[in-house]
């Protein structure tokens, strides 16, 4: 075997080999899916925060449930508020890809594939009709 | 702290918690059993979210007036409050390597977490009991 060059600056711990990561690979959809799942679920956490206003400003009634109100209506609010569903349906999507795996199925090189593309259809498609019913509605 | 005579672990080791804490699983099963619970509480969050759209003050109240609103948001939130506990913390674990911050954000994520669970059950139970 071939000798590992090594520069003469190099510390041990330069020298250990690392996992491959992210970097080393083409990007792919099961792995954007999976990006964007963890993602989704760290805004939702924050997301928390519109809900908790939401409600807190309607048990409290008055002008801080017509600023609330105002504020959802509004072309930010609803901004906020598109965003946030598309977080929420893609990581509910993805959530139910997550249960397939754990009873062990859709692992196999096609299911992998038609998972990932469902979870980013389904996610899609369920935003704009919510979206559009609400605005219907 | 055991006291197995055959543990091969150091005792500097022992006392800063490194090795197997055999509670591992249960994140795990946490995770497993709150996405299973919130799949039907998400679809009835989305529905009240959507019948409350638009509502003065006095239709939201009456939307929260029919029990199945509070229970409904009740038990989505405290699915929630597992969940994002839990889901948060493996985000930690992954990329918050320094010891003192990670210690802090661990506090932190459990405390928001509480924090959002009381405070939202609380104005659910005040709007519908009230």
């Amino acid at each position: 075997m071939a000798e590992i060059e090594v520069n003469q600056g190099q510390t041990l711990e330069m020298r250990r080999p690392l996992s491959p990561h992210l970097t080393v690979y083409r990007p792919m959809l099961t792995m954007m899916m999976s990006i964007a799942h963890r993602i989704t679920g760290g805004a939702l956490y924050l997301g928390t925060v519109l809900l908790v206003w939401y409600l807190l400003a309607a048990a409290t009634g008055g002008a801080a449930f017509g600023f609330a109100s105002w504020f959802f209506g509004s072309f930010v609010g609803q901004l906020v508020l598109f965003a946030f569903t598309f977080a929420l349906l893609h990581h509910f999507f993805g959530g139910i890809r997550h249960l397939i795996w754990d009873a062990g199925y859709g692992f196999d090189k096609d299911w992998r594939e038609y998972l990932a593309i469902g979870t980013l259809a389904a996610s899609v498609a369920t935003t704009l009709i919510l979206f559009i019913a609400a605005h219907l509605a | 702290m055991s006291h197995d005579p055959f543990s091969i672990r150091s005792p500097a080791s022992k006392v800063s918690f490194l090795g197997a804490a055999k509670t591992g699983t249960g994140d795990l099963w946490r995770m497993r059993v709150t996405t299973v619970a919130l799949v039907p509480l998400a679809i009835a969050f989305i529905w009240i979210v959507l019948r409350l759209i638009g509502k003065s003050e006095a239709g939201v109240r009456a939307e929260f007036a029919h029990p199945c609103t509070a229970i409904f948001l009740l038990l989505f939130i405290l699915a929630s409050i597992v969940h994002m506990r839990v889901g948060m913390q493996s985000i930690l674990d992954d990329y918050v390597h320094a010891p003192r911050v990670k210690e802090w954000a661990m506090i932190g994520n459990l405390l928001f977490s509480i924090g959002f669970g009381v405070t939202a059950i609380f104005a659910v139970l005040k709007l519908s009991l009230s």
